[in-house]
């Protein structure tokens, strides 16, 4: 009887706070059907006259596609290239003993202490300097730079805590790290792989800053300066920026929906025990 | 390439016994730590450095390295009221974060902890809008702040009278930005929340509830106590996160009416960056530094020294 009250109560709680979690989400993908002189009468309703006029044009467009597809080679790219260089620090600091290995780890994990922005003029000029500005490169490099130190933390934890016998027997067997780290640590840790990934996929996928201040042709825009762009020139046509909003963020609800089980089994370790 | 690498390394260690393997180890660490310490260094470390050099100079960024003006942007940044606004409001996004923010996330976290119908689609939306880009989730609420469009012309419809521009105004803008802050920013504390509920063993649970421990007694004597670590955790995220606060502004406010919603960020961008101000910017970014840094040694050194 108590556990029964209790449900009730919990799914009422949630369904309120799900209501006001989802309200800004719902009026945003309904304006998008909405034309502009219903929104001002009924801004957060459903549309009396569904129009697919604002979501057809933008997917008519090129802008759209443009901004995703930039968006997409820089993420993938950082995903990439943190995934590696990561990992393979990460092993260095959980398996090999060797002098000064924590000292460079507390070195690493400096970056987590403070924001891009502290440096960000530095960087400018620093860019400037490497003819990297402009390009793609020039926000992949530092976003993979600053990710290092939360990879790293991350997948150091998770390197030890694979079972030391691994190590030991491989050893006997005459098995080198390289191999090692290749055939047995990066099979055995797919979940924390999968975990920082994901996380940096988010991260850079949504990156604002560091690209505002990198790029400056509209045709290499990542989708989040694209959709600023884009509400500077259409300034209060609400129902095409809604739209547009609408359509930018699917892309990080689906990834998010295919992904969740990731993240959650990274974050509470639930993977090779044994 | 790789596995020519994998190779020699591995041909070098089979072949080498005891006295070698010293150094096998130390040519494999350098090789591997090698990529991860020179962008670290290059994109990180060096720009902040720089930006401590930079600080005292008076450059625009093009030629050489403009007139050296000692401590003068400091001076010029501490004497300016928007700076001031700007820290006031960082701390004002921090309180609101901890005493708002993380018990919402944490009662939310109490409720999604364990299996029942349904537990992944509650968990799922709480999480959607910290995964949401800010700069998105920013305009959304523009929209819905929008005096002609928006929530309060709603209400001032059902309700009669004026709609207030919210976000034009001086006053209330900063108390807008904090709803959205809110509504962002708790669902990542939620998810760690969870993972530390579900870490908590069964038994403890188990026992309390076989001692007629009720609902309440169980959250706030075993299950917060416990948490106290990743509590912690939380608040420390939400400080650091709060320091950088600025995706969020721009969208919403561009920093504006104003100056009234700046932050340290957007301080910086705007009056650093926009104008092209590299040793003014370099300043601001070395005080926000300074500021990270030292509330992160501090506070590890006064509330997480135990882990």
């Amino acid at each position: 009887m108590r556990l029964n009250k209790f449900a009730i109560i919990r799914y009422a709680a949630l369904a309120i706070a799900v209501c006001i979690v989802c309200f800004p989400f719902v009026a945003t993908v309904l304006g998008g059907f909405k034309t502009l002189g219903e929104l001002r009468l009924n801004p957060l309703g459903i549309p009396m006259e569904w129009t697919l006029n604002n979501y057809a044009g933008i997917l008519g467009a090129p802008e759209l596609w443009q901004y995703l597809g930039n968006s997409l080679f820089i993420s993938g790219m950082t995903v990439a290239l943190t995934l590696v260089v990561a990992s393979m620090a990460a092993f260095a600091f959980a398996q090999i003993k060797f002098f000064g290995s924590g000292m460079l780890l507390n070195y690493l994990l400096l970056g987590l202490l403070f924001p891009v922005a502290t440096g960000i003029l530095p960087l400018f000029i620093k860019l400037r300097d490497l003819h990297l500005l402009d390009t793609y490169w020039g926000v992949i490099l530092p976003q993979v730079a600053f990710g290092l130190g939360f990879a790293v933390l991350l997948m150091r934890q998770s390197f030890k805590a694979l079972p030391a016998e691994l190590w030991e027997s491989a050893q006997v067997d005459g098995c080198s790290y390289f191999l090692f780290f290749r055939r047995i640590t990066l099979p055995l840790s797919l979940p924390i792989l999968s975990t920082v990934g994901v996380i940096t996929l988010i991260n850079s996928w949504n990156n604002y800053l560091l690209p505002l201040v990198v790029i400056n042709s509209e045709s290499n825009y990542p989708w989040p300066l694209g959709i600023m762009q884009y509400r500077g020139e259409y300034g209060a046509e609400w129902t095409l920026i809604l739209a547009f909003v609408t359509l930018t963020i699917m892309p990080a609800i689906l990834l998010y929906i295919f992904a969740q089980k990731y993240i959650i089994a990274g974050l509470t370790g639930g993977a090779v025990k044994g | 390439m790789v596995r020519a690498l994998a190779k020699t390394i591995g041909a070098a260690y089979t072949r080498a016994n005891k006295p070698w393997n010293i150094s096998e180890r130390v040519v494999t660490a350098i090789v591997f730590l090698l990529p991860a310490l020179t962008l670290f260094t290059i994109f990180v470390i060096l720009p902040m450095a720089e930006a401590a050099s930079f600080s005292f100079y008076d450059w625009s960024g093009y030629g050489a390295v403009g007139d050296f003006v000692g401590f003068k942007n400091y001076e010029r940044m501490f004497g300016h009221p928007v700076f001031a606004q700007a820290v006031f409001n960082n701390f004002l996004i921090i309180v609101v974060s901890i005493f708002v923010s993380l018990p919402i996330a944490f009662l939310l976290a109490v409720l999604v902890a364990d299996r029942f119908p349904g537990v992944s689609i509650f968990r799922a939306v709480f999480f959607i809008p910290y995964i949401l880009a800010d700069v998105a989730a920013g305009l959304i609420w523009r929209f819905l702040y929008d005096g002609e469009y928006g929530l309060p012309q709603f209400l001032a419809g059902l309700f009669g009278g004026e709609a207030p521009y919210l976000l034009a105004d001086k006053s209330l803008a900063m108390y807008a930005v904090l709803v959205v802050v809110v509504w962002k920013y708790f669902g990542l504390h939620m998810i760690i929340y969870i993972a530390g509920l579900q870490s908590i063993s069964k038994e403890v649970l188990e026992a309390a509830r076989c001692d007629g421990a009720s609902w309440w007694t169980t959250l706030t004597r075993i299950i917060v106590p416990l948490m106290g670590p990743t509590i912690r955790l939380t608040v420390f995220f939400s400080i650091i996160g709060s320091l950088q606060f600025f995706d969020l502004i721009m969208p919403l406010t561009g920093g504006g009416p104003q100056n009234s919603t700046q932050t340290l960020v957007s301080y910086l961008y705007n009056f650093g960056i926009v104008r092209l101000n590299i040793g003014f910017g370099s300043a601001v970014g070395v005080v926000l530094f300074m500021i990270c840094v030292i509330f992160a040694f501090s506070y590890r050194r006064l509330l997480m020294a135990k882990e």
